[in-house]
């Protein structure tokens, strides 16, 4: 009992020794607090011109208890009483500075007009001053200096060098295809079963002698995947005009359904059939995602298409939408890149286009050779992708850590 | 015909019964008519017709989907003016024209308004050529700020480097699966090589990892569903019927 009650005082005696130590009491009971060392504000790089850098190096005393607090005034003798960041002690690390350092970016104007909830009209920037303070309850330790940072707005973003880097090669790599495929026309191109069947399924339209549905997603034009859809929309309306069957064309979006009226026009003046188009039957559904399930589903119980294209991005509507359809008896093929809803097409569509196949279906459709050599670049750059993700790998793997820095999003 | 009137029954009884339980409610002082009432009456009123498409198409659901989609429209027109076309129009650009409002106005506005203008010149078969301006920017605008953003998510996002080994087994297994999912799902997405001998049995692996990853969304998706189905029907049974507490 003795030597347990000896073992358990020793412990608590050497436990109360080592937290001292790490935590210095003052007589007071409060803690004394050691201010943070190397403290400066400078302009942020790269940025539009709102925001100031601060950083310092981690206080000593830093802990779970204690919190960064930065004053901000427009004069440099103070009064310091605007609060322009207050964070725990111990988050808010620089990058790659194993937390010896902390980083922050304010927006002074923005705090001060939040302060005095004024906006400030004034074109010119002025100077900011910051004090920084390491506060744990009522105690607080200020840093020396004053610093001072004037905002400015930067021409280049240099964070986003690799991005642009990326875009020009690609646009290389593009025209250089472009080219090639002018020369070559016969690009090869793998089977894609979801857009060999197309031409099955506007067969059937056409046997059946009922219409074929095509329902856009719910994105605007500024969407790739509504983009392609209408690329594919314009190839579907070119053999629905061959054949002579009626096309319906479903839209969301008034923006979407003028275009999509545009591309199906052209398509029926191309095969020679511009009196078959009927402008009505590319028509708004409704202009809400509900509201547009009930519209849509409401024609495909009623209506009865024998074809049904979804194409585009959908959202929580899939489902409903080609359950209905297959209720109905309808071929489905389905297009997105919308990846939390491609499960529910490939779980009720007969055939559906997987992401990147939907951006491949227009010049699959078509054989263009001009959109035959922009898949080709494509494959190209996906190519060189996985060179850089196998290579970058096995480079970090064997410690070689630069590249990480490489391909960083800015 | 005897379908058809079998359905038109099941129809007039659903709403007799509708009809009664709220008298009684209201008669009991159990549902407040002129305080939230009403509005719980409708929204089951609506749920229910909603819900009566999956018996088949009936006048009563064609009536809730014709109101849902007028709503809707009508909902979409006042938020636009309100929205768009009252603050960033009419109070910038127009009225300071016409009446001192002590700003100026906002003459840049003049060039987006030109182009939504050019959008309602369809109506018009001599003008309606000036639409296509407006497409044109529309997608070129949206193309040009979607594609950067997609190399900085999509590709840039996807080419952070780890080491494949760690100091824990299961970790460097992970990171192991990663590279392997990322490289074969990208190689199923070749269009210009026949998927055929290597090529052929990574996009094998590739198909895997897309049908597992699809796997795991499906199931997560519909627990979202459901949950907004037990909402549903919570609110049928406590808001409505009050047989919940």
């Amino acid at each position: 009992m003795s030597i347990k009650m000896s073992r358990f005082f020793s412990l608590v005696i050497s436990f109360t020794v080592v937290f001292s130590y790490a935590f210095p009491i003052s007589a007071a009971g409060e803690k004394v607090l050691i201010a943070p060392t190397g403290f400066e504000a400078f302009d942020t790089p790269s940025d539009d011109g709102k925001s100031v850098s601060l950083r310092w190096t981690a206080s000593p005393s830093a802990s779970i208890d204690t919190e960064y607090v930065v004053f901000m005034s427009e004069n440099k003798d103070g009064p310091f009483v605007t609060e322009a960041l207050r964070i725990n002690s111990l988050t808010m690390y620089e990058d790659n500075t194993h937390s010896r350092s902390h980083y922050a970016e304010v927006d002074p104007e923005k705090i001060l007009s939040k302060e005095s909830g004024r906006k400030n009209n004034k074109k010119e920037k002025a100077k900011h001053f910051f004090k920084l303070v390491i506060t744990s309850g009522s105690s607080a330790m200020a840093t020396k200096q004053i610093v001072s940072a004037f905002p400015e707005g930067d021409w280049f973003n240099w964070k986003k060098l690799n991005n642009f880097v990326l875009m020009v090669s690609f646009v290389a790599l593009l025209l250089f295809f472009l080219n090639h495929a002018k020369k070559s026309p016969n690009l090869f191109i793998r089977k894609i079963s979801g857009l060999d069947a197309i031409d099955e399924a506007l067969g059937r339209a056409t046997e059946m002698g009922k219409p074929a549905l095509f329902v856009h997603g719910l994105n605007g034009m500024g969407s790739i995947s509504t983009i392609a859809a209408v690329n594919i929309l314009g190839r579907i309306a070119y053999r629905i005009a061959e054949y002579d069957t009626t096309l319906k064309v479903s839209n969301i979006d008034p923006i979407v359904m003028s275009v999509s009226q545009e591309v199906v026009k052209e398509s029926y003046l191309e095969a020679g059939r511009p009196d078959a188009y009927v402008e009505d039957n590319i028509f708004l559904a409704a202009s809400e995602q509900f509201p547009y399930v009930a519209a849509v589903s409401g024609i495909m119980v009623r209506e009865k298409p024998a074809t049904n294209f979804f194409m585009g991005y959908f959202y929580a509507e899939s489902l409903i939408l080609a359950e209905t359809g297959a209720n109905t008896g309808a071929i489905q093929i389905a297009a997105t890149d919308s990846y939390t809803q491609l499960p529910f097409f490939i779980t009720t569509c007969d055939y559906t286009l997987i992401g990147e196949e939907l951006y491949a279906a227009s010049a699959y459709l078509s054989r263009e050779p001009l959109l035959l050599g922009s898949l080709r670049a494509q494959d190209v750059g996906k190519g060189v992708l996985i060179a850089a993700l196998v290579i970058g790998t096995m480079l970090v793997t064997c410690g070689v850590g630069f590249v990480k820095y490489l391909f960083m999003a800015g | 015909m005897i379908k058809k009137n079998r359905d038109i029954y099941i129809i007039f009884s659903i709403f007799i019964l509708f009809f009664i339980v709220n008298i009684v409610y209201l008669s009991l002082g159990w549902l407040d008519l002129w305080g939230n009432g009403l509005g719980i009456i409708t929204g089951a009123a609506f749920t229910l017709a909603m819900y009566s498409f999956l018996y088949k198409d009936n006048p009563v659901f064609k009536i809730a989907e014709n109101l849902f989609v007028g709503v809707a429209m009508g909902y979409w027109i006042v938020i636009t003016w309100f929205n768009i076309l009252k603050p960033d129009v009419f109070e910038t650009l127009i009225v300071p024209i016409f009446k001192d409002t002590g700003k100026a106005p906002q003459f840049t506005i003049l060039f987006p308004t030109l182009l939504g203008i050019f959008m309602l010149l369809r109506f018009s078969k001599k003008l309606a050529w000036l639409s296509r301006w407006s497409f044109a920017f529309i997608v070129g605008l949206g193309a040009g700020i979607t594609i950067p953003n997609f190399i900085h998510a999509f590709i840039l996002k996807q080419l952070t480097f780890d080491s494949l080994f760690s100091t824990s087994i299961p970790v460097s297994i992970n990171n192991f699966l990663v590279l392997l999912g990322v490289v074969s799902v990208l190689i199923y997405f070749f269009f210009s090589v026949e998927h055929k001998g290597v090529v052929g049995g990574v996009s094998v692996i590739g198909v895997w990892f897309l049908m597992i990853a699809f796997g795991a969304s499906f199931g997560y998706t519909v627990m979202a569903r459901m949950s907004l189905l037990i909402g549903r029907i919570q609110f049928l049974i406590r808001d409505w019927l009050g047989l919940l507490q």
